[in-house]
């Protein structure tokens, strides 16, 4: 039986992948008939002017083949006498990047293709960073369009430097060079006449003879998929042997638990077989009850973390961004629990390597976090057990997978101080504001003038950049309290409830507006208590009752001389004056601008931020 | 000790890890079953996976009414033997209609075959449906992931696949959408004969040549398998040695003369075909070779 090599093709858009790839199963003979007919009829139409388009063998939806591009990852199935190979063709657009990184989490190695004519792009750099980021270890630089720069073998040794270059840059071990031309067909399978100054491996000998050798992982591990019942006296636990080899009679340890139980009989598939190695689906029995289930997983003879942070380096693939403290759904191996992306510590430029710090992630950038699950889990470092240590976060209302991502290593008990900081509470969310929240409560007369000033300074304070919110008699009595009356005890509780609202405001981190007569100075120092002292601007819109009676804006002042509204304040009831306001404005002596710019100038103090 | 697993049990065993997955999170799964070799595997793989558990899900046959009589008997016998659930569905105002591939070309596919399974996943309320598609069979089919959403309406959005990473499966959905998972997604059709002869797997017996009676249409030989077979005035049956690559409704099945009655011979053929294996479906060739993404998106599968 033929061995099997996984690899992608991946790079720059236009550098040539689908092109290299139809050539490759067009040279070697891997098309079908009708496949191949398909093809040259197909080409016809084409860009190439009637030259065979090999990309068109790979880019199978209307969209790809309307717009000329991959978009897709596509997957083709061939075997050559030596071989049999997956590939998969990866687009080399930066908005398809996440479909690119589908391909990279599937290979054994990559063929990353640079076009000679151009050089390392930022693609190649994005594209190089993702391999190794989903665990690729062996790659192959197609330097393309060779024909374009006239085969020339001085321009190619200059690209090569910058390519040992960017594989130093990378930490990338396997590393292999090979000048190409997809569309001509030089050194794909056949040894090119035009650079007889290449004296490696075309592509295709090159990928027949590559020896991939796997992790030298340790011990036993398998994560429990599925707990198998078919009747009493039967209880098997399957799933996928991840490393190493068992055989019955020997002792497991389940984890998180810890519990340990000895092997009893092991099905592969269907057969009951005495030992298991890495790869083979199975069933296993042990000889004792002890608490498994799906998300458990049996070690032997090696190690792994029962925690419930960790650090790791996420690809964000979401449309969306990412923003701190968001909580997703985290998949890893067979477990599945609610998890939070406590800090972004920083985004990884994908051009130069730099550590840049950010708190907000875009989509197709590579960052390292700090995550929170809900509950303990079963991990691992992705360097000593990749399947215990790469996993994807979900969405949890569009159920979209947003990130994936690998395990750099734990954070123990003593590093939670993130954890503690990030707790949301007023400081984080006003220094979000950048601002000082406070309510500013406007008191005076009817018709003083109070919520036409708290509306002209509510502008001038967003135009500032600052966040606000006005509360005014007429908007809370429609809603709020709109089972409230005038009597005593309703006016009490009118201003109680507006004190509490506007304390939650603050809260949120906004500035509040309060606009209301509120006569009594009882009603107002309990608002201010609720509210907090440091938080309460008491304004005293002075304006003297001859003038708000002959304002009169709303006619009350006349009902209720006629005796019409019973307790109207100024009228016939009393309005107690503040012994010390913070600021006094009486809007008889100005315009509305000129308060405006006064109280604006008086609240300059307060609004003040660090 | 070396221990490697072959390229089959590497393929056998993702499509057993992708079955255990859906079984394991997703809440109302179901096997679609065509009758075809791809079944007969799936079906195979599904046995394996749950042992010695009968695989915990039923299995669906969406009936066109027009299969080839030896698959109807070959799907019943299955089904006894195995003894696991065999849910079969036809669209009956399709037939009341008398809708038939004769008249109705691309509407006979897309209301007996497209329309009759969204009416029986909904009808059943499935979420979850296997199918055995393989990325091989056809350029749309290459850029399909293994888990492919549907929306409630049923439509697959190529443009908007979500990334699947190594095998961590995202088999999350909302009320109304659903999932076909397509656990062979990776095999080619020479593994599925080499696998089928590896695990003796029993086929359809019209896999292998035998003398059967055909006529010859637009170059495909169609199998007159009963009297509703319409034939060309002076048209008669002519009896030659036949197989079928694939299986599907007679009258749009094109079987390929050849002498090939066992297994190996089967395998010999096929490694050495010159043409791939949808050539000799006829319903693929309408529309041109966007004519399966079209579907599709219309949810066929």
């Amino acid at each position: 039986m033929k061995s099997l090599l996984k690899f992608i093709t991946c790079g720059s858009v236009d550098d040539g992948k689908s092109t290299l790839i139809g050539h490759m199963l067009y040279d070697a003979k891997l098309l079908f008939v009708d496949q191949e007919q398909a093809l040259k009829t197909d080409s016809k139409v084409g860009n190439r002017g009637g030259e065979i388009d090999y990309s068109l063998l790979l880019d199978g939806l209307i969209a790809e083949r309307e717009q000329g591009i991959t978009i897709d990852v596509a997957y083709r199935y061939f075997t050559t006498e030596k071989r049999s190979f997956i590939v998969a063709d990866t687009p080399g657009h930066e908005e398809y990047t996440r479909n690119m990184a589908v391909g990279a989490s599937f290979a054994d190695l990559a063929v990353i293709l640079v076009d000679a004519s151009q050089g390392i792009l930022l693609q190649t750099r994005r594209h190089a960073r993702i391999c190794a980021l989903m665990g690729i270890r062996y790659f192959v630089f197609a330097l393309n369009k060779m024909d374009l720069i006239h085969y020339n073998r001085e321009k190619y040794a200059r690209l090569e430097k910058d390519i040992r270059k960017l594989a130093v840059e990378l930490d990338l071990v396997n590393v292999k060079i090979i000048p190409v031309s997809a569309t001509e067909g030089d050194n794909v399978t056949q040894h090119s006449s035009n650079m007889i100054w290449y004296r490696g491996e075309t592509l295709l000998e090159y990928l027949e003879g590559v020896n991939i050798f796997d992790n030298d992982e340790s011990g036993f591990i398998m994560p429990i998929q599925r707990v198998c019942r078919p009747d009493h006296t039967y209880r098997g636990f399957e799933g996928q042997v991840e490393n190493g080899f068992i055989s019955v009679g020997d002792e497991l340890t389940v984890l998180p638990s810890g519990e340990k139980a000895n092997v009893k009989s092991i099905f592969h598939t269907d057969k009951a077989v005495n030992s298991i190695f890495a790869g083979m689906p199975v069933t296993i029995q042990l000889d004792r009850e002890i608490d498994v289930s799906r998300g458990c997983v049996f070690v032997k003879g090696t190690e792994l973390y029962v925690s419930s942070m960790f650090t790791a380096l996420i690809l964000w693939m979401d449309d969306e961004k990412l923003v701190e403290g968001k909580s997703f759904l985290l998949k890893l191996a067979t477990q599945k629990m609610p998890a939070t992306v406590m800090r972004v510590k920083y985004k990884v430029d994908v051009n130069t390597g730099e550590h840049v710090p950010v708190r907000n992630l875009y989509k197709n950038e590579i960052a390292v976090c700090d995550i929170a699950l809900s509950r303990k889990a079963v991990f691992d470092e992705f360097s000593s057990h990749r399947t215990m240590g790469e996993f994807i976060m979900m969405d949890r209302l569009t159920n979209m997978t947003s990130a994936c991502g690998v395990i750099e290593h734990p954070l123990r008990r003593s590093d939670n101080l993130t954890w503690q900081q990030t707790e949301i509470d007023r400081t984080i969310r006003s220094a979000k504001m950048n601002q000082r929240p406070m309510t500013l409560w406007f008191t005076g007369l009817s018709g003083a003038g109070k919520s036409a000033l708290a509306s002209v300074i509510e502008k001038t304070l967003s135009m500032r950049g600052n966040f606000t919110m006005l509360l005014d008699g007429d908007n809370v009595r429609m809603g709020l309290n709109k089972n409230l009356g005038f009597e005593e005890g309703d006016r009490i509780e009118n201003i109680r409830r507006v004190a509490e609202v506007s304390k939650l405001m603050n809260d949120a981190g906004l500035i509040v507006l309060a606009s209301f007569i509120s006569p009594f100075r009882s009603d107002r120092r309990n608002a201010a208590e609720i509210i907090g002292k440091e938080n309460f601007v008491e304004i005293y819109v002075s304006t003297p009752l001859e003038e708000c009676e002959k304002r009169d804006v709303k006619g009350l002042y006349k009902k209720a001389r006629e005796g019409r509204i019973p307790n109207f304040t100024g009228i016939n009831s009393p309005y107690e004056s503040p012994e010390n306001p913070d600021i006094i404005i009486n809007t008889s002596k100005c315009t509305l601008d000129e308060a405006t710019e006064y109280v604006m100038k008086e609240l300059e103090k307060y609004l003040y931020v660090e | 000790m070396i221990n490697k697993l072959n390229h089959l049990d590497i393929l056998e065993a993702e499509s057993i890890y992708i079955m255990r997955e859906v079984v394991s999170e997703c809440e109302k799964p179901v096997m679609l079953y065509s009758i075809g070799k791809d079944s007969s595997v799936m079906l195979h793989l599904a046995l394996k996976a749950f042992y010695p558990e009968k695989p915990p899900f039923p299995f669906l046959h969406v009936n066109t009414t027009w299969k080839f009589k030896e698959m109807i008997e070959f799907r019943d016998r299955r089904t006894k033997e195995l003894g696991i659930e065999m849910i079969e569905y036809i669209n009956e105002t399709g037939v009341e209609q008398g809708i038939n591939p004769f008249d109705h070309g691309a509407a006979y596919t897309d209301i007996m075959k497209t329309q009759a399974l969204r009416q029986a996943l909904d009808k059943y309320g499935f979420t979850v449906a296997f199918g055995g598609g393989r990325r091989d069979e056809e350029k749309s089919r290459a850029k399909e992931r293994i888990f492919s959403f549907r929306n409630t309406s049923q439509a697959w959005e190529p443009k908007n696949q979500r990334p699947e990473m190594w095998k961590c499966f995202n088999a999350e959905i909302k009320k109304g959408e659903s999932i076909r998972v397509f656990p062979i997604s990776n095999w080619t059709e020479t593994d599925i004969w080499q696998y089928i002869k590896r695990e003796n797997i029993p086929i359809v017996p019209l896999y292998f040549a035998a003398r059967r009676p055909v006529v010859e249409r637009d170059g495909n030989l169609i199998m007159v398998d009963d009297d509703r077979m319409r034939l060309n005035p002076g048209e008669e049956a002519q009896i030659k040695m036949v197989r079928f690559r694939t299986l599907g409704c007679y009258p749009l099945s094109g079987g390929v003369e050849s002498n090939a009655t066992t297994i190996d011979e089967v395998i010999e053929e096929t490694l050495s075909a010159a043409e791939s294996e949808r050539a000799s479906r006829v319903i693929d060739k309408d529309g041109g070779s966007a004519s399966m993404e079209k579907r599709k998106r219309e949810g066929y599968f």
